[in-house]
């Protein structure tokens, strides 16, 4: 699903956040990505977004060669992803389920498409009858959940979740993470990134952990 | 995990109707942002039509004298100035002998009297002149030639011929102060032209700052939306349909000023047309120049959109 092969990348102005990483990551894997602030966790999952280029070393993401797609391509590679992000980064000024449509609108969806699978998405995070709200009206856990739902949305087959849990309370990062879990279950590559150890270690799954940019452990 | 899963295969017509229900969408959408901050929106759409109404009556001013020169060419007349000691019934007979003349069509007297009554009317001299003892005016025929296609080498043979008669001080072509006003109108259409693309860029301009500004306050959401998928067109669409908007409310604004400009001016104007019998009747933007400017207005808008998003929308990283 996903091979690092010696990347590495340097910010013009702040040196390497990421220096020689390599690993693989199976079809319906799940694993987290861990290691202390700063050491480039943000920085790996920007690179498979394509939010980021790598200076060095190539990403293969489902076969393609990260380096030689072209801009006019990025949106495509990113409709095959669903990212998760810290601060949710939902629109304030539209509803739950237009902020949950947005990955189907923008990709062209019919809108009786839309409104079936935005219903299915907001029921699996439970959040079903909650699509006329405000995100402002929700808690931070259903508003992460929204954030969620809009990721899977559009059935992506690899979910990148940078610090998920980052603003939620023990009780809530647990349900979170149980979510992603059954992402998992039904055949979807997810790769989390997290600083939570406690939360880590009680799960049972692969970790890559980052350390000044290099990888220091694998598995 | 070679090839895209699921995605059913959809028809040529059906991902037509989805575009264009999708560009539906985005067009109501973006008025009902319109609206949503009708006081920024009514600024840009008042200085743009201001800018609009400027570059339409330039046209119409034009047009207008454009309109004027060319009905004064039709009537290329000369003038025949007799002597001041010519008595009317003299002039009589003259004018009768040049009607009879194959080239003339026609011919008109205008008496010393008559002569007097227009010219006090009209110059504001007419306490002075009504100090005068005697009239100083000398009677005119108005003569028409056959054709008016008629060459100059023509109208000058006619003329020599109409000053050899004894009673005859000169004859003049009117067209000569309608050459006049022809080049003035032709350099005034130049100007107009030049002042006209001006306000063509400036209108760019303040389309495209509202449109940058815009821009800045949906920043996040523009980020948004490209992180889950959207492309460059899908972004900058909602904008290019607000410039369209923009520029269409002022093309509508501009129109109604226009017309205003046009209903005030118009009684003076004719009052002024009456002065040189001129059947002058100022002219309005036809339907067609009607639709030219509200397309123009739009297009103008759009353009300055597309303009600023060219360049704006590469800056607001990621890709
Ligand atoms: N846009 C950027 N420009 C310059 N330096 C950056 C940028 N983003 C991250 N960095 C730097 O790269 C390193 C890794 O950052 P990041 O990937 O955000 O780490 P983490 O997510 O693990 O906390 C840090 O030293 C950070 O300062
Ligand atoms: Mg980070």
């Amino acid at each position: 699903m996903l091979t690092f092969d010696h990347v590495s990348k340097r910010y013009p102005d702040a040196g390497d956040a990421l220096q020689n990483v390599s690993f693989y990551l199976a079809p319906g894997e799940m694993a987290f990505l861990t290691g202390h602030s700063g050491a480039g966790k943000s920085t790996l999952l920007k690179l498979i977004a394509m939010m980021e280029k790598c200076s060095r070393g190539h990403i293969i993401l489902a076969g393609k060669n990260l380096n030689r797609v072209s801009e006019r391509q990025i949106p495509y590679i990113r409709r095959q992803l669903g990212l998760i992000f810290q601060d949710y980064k939902l629109l304030l000024d539209r509803t739950v389920f237009d902020n949950v449509a947005l990955p189907l609108v923008v990709s062209g969806y019919h809108h009786h498409e839309i409104g079936r699978r935005v219903r299915a998405a907001l029921d699996k995070v439970g959040l079903l009858g909650q699509e006329k709200k405000y995100p402002l009206a929700l808690s931070g856990g259903e508003q992460q959940r929204v954030g969620i739902a809009r990721a899977v949305v559009n059935k992506p087959r690899l979910i990148l979740a940078d610090e998920p849990t980052g603003n939620l309370d023990p009780e809530l990062s647990e349900e979170v993470m149980h979510l992603f879990e059954q992402f998992q279950q039904v055949g979807v590559t997810v790769l989390i990134a997290s600083h939570d150890i406690d939360l880590i270690s009680r799960m049972n799954y692969r970790v890559l952990k980052l350390d000044h940019g290099q990888l220091v452990q694998e598995g | 995990m070679v090839k895209r899963q699921r995605k059913p295969q959809k028809s040529v017509i059906e991902i037509f109707k989805i575009y264009l229900l999708e560009h539906a969408r985005v067009l109501f959408a973006s008025l009902g942002r319109i609206m949503k901050t009708p006081f920024t929106s009514l600024m840009t759409v008042l200085v743009l039509s201001v800018t609009l109404t400027l570059a339409g009556g330039f046209y119409l001013m034009v047009k207008n004298i454009q309109q004027l020169s060319g009905s004064l060419e039709t009537s290329n007349q000369i003038s025949v100035f007799l002597k001041t000691k010519v008595q009317e019934r003299e002039a009589k007979t003259l004018a009768a002998t040049i009607k009879g003349l194959p080239e003339v069509v026609s011919v008109k007297l205008i008496g010393k009297r008559q002569a007097m009554e227009e010219f006090k009317a009209y110059s504001g001299f007419g306490d002075a002149l009504e100090a005068l003892d005697n009239n100083p005016l000398p009677i005119v025929l108005q003569v028409l030639p056959v054709a008016k296609s008629m060459d100059a080498a023509a109208i000058k043979r006619l003329m020599d011929k109409l000053e050899r008669y004894p009673a005859v001080d000169f004859a003049q072509l009117d067209m000569l102060w309608v050459k006049r006003l022809q080049s003035i109108s032709a350099l005034l259409q130049r100007t107009v032209m030049v002042l006209n693309s001006l306000l063509a860029v400036a209108i760019i301009f303040i389309m495209g700052n509202t449109i940058r500004l815009e821009l800045q306050n949906r920043r996040e959401e523009v980020l948004i939306a490209k992180l889950v998928g959207a492309t460059h067109a899908f972004v900058q669409r909602p904008f290019i349909y607000t410039g369209f908007w923009l520029g269409l409310f002022a093309g509508v604004l501009a129109w109604i000023l226009i017309t205003l400009v046009v209903f005030v001016l118009s009684e003076p104007v004719e009052n002024i047309a009456s002065l040189y019998q001129g059947q002058f009747e100022l002219l309005f933007l036809s339907l067609t120049e009607t639709l030219g400017l509200l397309a123009l207005s739009a297009l103008l808008g759009v353009l300055g959109a597309w303009a600023v998003l060219f360049y704006q929308l590469r800056q607001i990283r990621p890709a």
